[in-house]
Parts: C-alpha cells; structure tokens; sequence
C-alpha cells in the first residue's frame, strides 16, 4: 500500500467559479496513473465518503491524456461568503493524500 | 480590423494571465519577433473573491496595472496591432473600467501616443435585468442562490459576462486598444481567429489556453507570456521564456484548471469541447493540438456575476494552550455565542435585531481550514488559534461586539478552574481589527439575450 500523495506529482483544490470546488489529481508517468486508476481506491464514492457529500454531487473524471484524476463538488459555502475560510478553495483536498492505494 | 490579414494561421500573444501580475519584458519581445496579429490580456476574475465586485476596486495595484499595461501598449502600438484587455480592473464593472481606462490615458500623455480605442461597458442596468427576469429570461445555473428582483435591487453591482461578439464589434469599429468590462476570459481571445475563418474548436482551445498566460508550461516560474499559432488544421503552443517549456500533458492537464469539468468548457455562444483533442510535442518545448471541436448553443446566453453588501466586520484573533479549554471547544463556543448575544441585548436593546449580528469562529487546529467538510472529527491539537468574525449593520456595531467579543471570551469560566480566568492570548492591542464592507456573491445565472450585443454598450473614444 502506499498513500495517493507519495505517487501523484500535484493534489490540489482550487474554486472552479464561487459556487464549485474542483480538485486535480496528476501524475507523471503513465504507469502510476494506470496504477492508482486501476487500483479501483479512487472514484466519486471514495470523494463523497472523505468530504460527507453524497455520490450524486460529486463530478469524477479520470482524464487519461492529462494522466490526471479530476473530482468536482459544490462548496460548502459560496466563495468569501460568512462562514467560508478557504476563499481559494485552495487547501481542501489535503484528506485525500491519505488515500492507500 | 486587423492591419494584418492572417495567412495561413493567425498568432495569438497572450502577454500575461491577469493584467497586472507582471511578465517578462524579453518573453513579450520573442512574442512580438513571432510577428503577431495581435495582442490580448485577460485582466479579471472572481478568484479574489466577492470585494472588488462589491466595492468597485481591482485586486491588483494600479502601479502594477500601469506597468503591465504600459508595455503592451507601446508593443502594440510599435507593431500595428490590436491589444485587447478583458475584465479590466478585476471584476470588470464600470468602476473598474474607468480606473484601467485613466491609466490607459496616462500612458498615452506620457508616451505622446495617440490612438484610437473602444471602452465596453459590462456592469447591468437594474431596470433591464428586472424586465428580463419578469420575461422569463433569467435561467439559474447549478448551484445557485435565490434570486430575484429583490436580490437585483441589493446589488452593489451586477455584471454581464460578455462573448466574443462586442470585442469583435469594438475591433471592426476601428478601435486599436480595447478596454473590456467583464468578458469570458476565451472570449478576448477566440473573436478574431473565428471571424477570419479558422475552425472554431481551435481557436477556443488555444484560446483557454492563453488565457492563463504561461501557467499551462511544465513549471511557471513566474506570470509571462505565451503564444499560439492557429492555422486551419490545428495549433501550437509555445511560452515566449526559452527557459519554460510545455508538454502534451502539460496543455491536456491545463483544461482541468479552474474547471469543474475537463473536457466541456460552457461559454456565451456554445461549449468547448475537448473529448477528442490530441495533444502531441513538435519540440521539447511546444505542442501542438488537433480535433477540438465547438458546439454552438441552441441560445445564446450571458453569464451575470453581482455581489451585495453582506455588512462591516470586525474580528479578534486569539490563541487557546490550556487542554481544558481546547477539549470542550464546541461547548465553549456555545457558551461565548449566548454570552456576547445577552450583552448584543443589553446594549442595543431591541434597535438592533438579533439576527443582523452574526458571529462566525474558524478554530484554526480543528477544522479552521474545511469546517464541515472536515473529516478528522476528533483532533487533540496542543494549542488552537480562534478568529472570532463579527458581521453587523454598521462599523460601529461590529467594533462594539468584536470587543464585548474579546472580554467576554478573555474571562469564560470553565468547570475545572474556579476563580477569574485568562482563556485566550492575545496578539494585539487594541485586540479588534475593523475589516471595512464585506461583500457575497449573489448571482449564479445567464441572461437569454436576443442580439450578443444588446447587453455591452460599445463607446469609441481617441485616447492622446
């Protein structure tokens, strides 16, 4: 087993608009794309567990000529809205370096 | 229009990602040996948040607006080509365009330039967008807020997003700089390729890809440059640093940025779609893409961004050691909140209502950082920093609670320790900072238009 964050080249999260988050998991050799796509550890399932969505507001893609897995999730709270910490969106993926793949 | 009728390919320089994050001047000057047909920089975003839409003031200095802009002027100018700004100062609102378009006159005064240029205003009469909403004409994206003629009226501000079609409109009127209001960011770029022919899919994939400037290379050591060639079959794509360099994987990774989805990118007049672009490395430096297509919408829309006051702020910042205190945090917090209300009572009596003060704590070592979204539930951290945000009608109500906020959180009894104890550690004095307005964004919706123009008033002006 190893964890996501030991095999990806980025994890990283960031607002798509201030109504979305986006999370981008990339890699940088075929191989351990193939790997962590193939290892079945990751899909929207796994992202609603970590995050307390459910599977249905969870957008998940694995973009084969990006060697890249992408998620995307509706914020919690509207960009720089009272209550929101993260106006970025940008340190909400660090749950998933833990992922064992 | 352009002085220069593309032959063959149309090259595109995208001189930077946001007007006023800088570039470097030797990466312009490779871009302009390229011999471009014209110049574009996005200057916009909502990434700063809902303030410079809200309080009508860019994100980025003007020094650093005028020094970006400075230079690509004078480039365009010495090739004889269009420049092109989108979403000028930020957000792209009528404050916003004036402050880009002083600095744009000031550079003229100071360079003895001359030329002619086109403002397009993008901020949204009220009175319009309430006819438009009562016609039906306001659909909401997903996910979005209520919305209706109350929320337009609360607005500070609403801007239109606007398509290529003004900017295109602007350019065939003769202007040689134009100063965008709000604009889809592909937008500023895709126009002119599109009208002169080249495929559609192409031209809006280069142009996500510029419009980022130089982030879609391997490792962007700083903002800079890039430059797209567009020709009828496909493009290439090459940062103007022969430091930086891009990779198939490097542009394919590109469309992921900032986009909820990686392969269909929404825009005015259609979507983008990447599901069969192929990706393939002319040299160790610059790629080149084929297959993008474009799918046109079965009506045109315009995407509205507005913000409306939320209220003025004040916050305290302080730090928790005692292990008491940090393991019954949530009921601390509990008790803090119906301590500062009774004294939010006591001092506004009924003038002030008890919702119209709202006081949010991030528990920075907790879930500061994610909130609900937080699944270490049952962290035992050593120390926690609390920032208590107080929001209120008035500066003068949300100072006042902010510091009943700081006494009345100073002197929480706990169970453990009987007499008056110190709970939190203050790093300043006086312990409350005034934050000023703060703003929320209020609009996740489009506007079914008729005409791509009818929401974007075109004014031509000589600038000298």
């Amino acid at each position: 087993m190893t964890k996501l964050a030991d095999l990806a080249s980025l994890i990283r999260s960031k607002n798509a608009g201030p109504f979305s988050l986006t999370i981008d998991i990339m890699f940088d050799n075929p191989e351990t794309y193939k790997r962590v796509k193939d290892s079945g550890k990751i899909s929207a399932k796994t992202v609603a567990g970590i995050y307390g969505l459910s599977e249905n507001n969870v957008q998940f893609f694995f973009v084969d000529n990006a060697l890249a897995v992408k998620a995307s999730i509706p914020r919690p709270a509207t960009q720089g809205d009272l209550g929101d910490a993260d106006s970025h969106g940008g340190q909400q993926y660090a749950p998933l370096m833990e992922i064992d793949i | 229009m352009l002085k220069k009728v593309p032959n063959g390919e149309i090259r595109v320089l995208s001189a930077t990602g946001v007007l006023g994050s800088g570039f470097l001047e030797s990466s312009f000057e490779n871009g302009l040996k390229r011999d471009p047909h014209f110049i574009a920089s996005d200057a916009g975003s909502t990434d700063p948040g809902p303030a410079p839409l809200g309080s009508g003031k860019p994100s980025f200095p003007a020094r650093a607006i005028k020094r970006d802009l400075r230079l690509m002027v004078l480039g365009a100018q010495r090739a004889g080509i269009p420049l092109i700004i989108g979403s000028c100062g930020t957000a792209g609102g009528e404050p916003h365009l004036q402050s880009v378009y002083t600095i744009l006159q000031e550079i003229a005064v100071e360079e003895g330039l001359s030329f002619p240029a086109a403002l397009i205003h993008a901020e949204q009469d009220k009175a319009y967008l309430k006819a438009k909403l009562r016609d039906g004409k306001i659909r909401a994206l997903h996910p979005a807020p209520e919305f209706d003629e109350n929320t337009i009226e609360r607005s500070e501000r609403i801007v239109g997003m606007m398509g290529a079609e003004p900017i295109l409109a602007a350019i065939e009127g003769g202007a040689q700089v134009v100063l965008a209001g709000r604009s889809s960011d592909t937008a500023i770029f895709a126009g002119l390729p599109t009208s002169f022919g080249f495929p559609e899919g192409l031209s809006w994939h280069a142009a996500k890809i510029l419009e980022c400037g130089a982030a879609a290379a391997t490792f962007r050591k700083n903002p800079d440059c890039i430059m797209a060639s567009i020709s009828h079959d496909s493009f290439v794509i090459e940062p103007l640093d022969p430091e930086l360099r891009c990779t198939p994987q490097s542009i394919a990774a590109h469309s992921l940025y900032e986009n909820t989805d990686p392969y269909l990118i929404i825009e005015s007049s259609g979507t983008i779609d990447l599901r069969d672009a192929q990706y393939e490395a002319v040299d160790d430096r610059s790629v080149r893409v084929r297959g993008s297509a474009f799918r046109h919408a079965d009506t045109y829309t315009v995407k509205l961004e507005g913000a409306e006051l939320v209220g003025y702020q004040s916050l305290v910042l302080g730090s928790v050691r005692d292990p008491f205190i940090i393991r019954q945090i949530d009921d601390w917090l509990r008790r803090l909140d119906e301590k500062v209300r009774g004294r939010i009572k006591e001092l506004y009596g009924n003038t002030v209502s008890d919702n119209a003060i709202t006081l949010n704590v991030h528990v920075y070592g907790k879930n500061g950082t994610m909130g609900d979204l937080e699944p270490i539930k049952d962290a035992t951290p050593h120390e926690i920093c609390l920032l208590f945000l107080v929001t209120a009608p008035t500066q003068d109500i949300a100072s006042a609670i902010a510091s009943v906020t700081r006494h009345q959180a100073l002197h929480l009894p706990i169970p453990e320790w009987s007499g008056l104890i110190t709970g939190i550690a203050c790093p300043f004095s006086p312990a409350y900072l005034d934050r000023g307005p703060v703003y929320r964004f209020n609009v996740n919706h489009v506007v079914e238009v008729d005409d791509p123009l009818e929401m974007f008033n075109i004014e031509h002006v000589q600038v000298n």
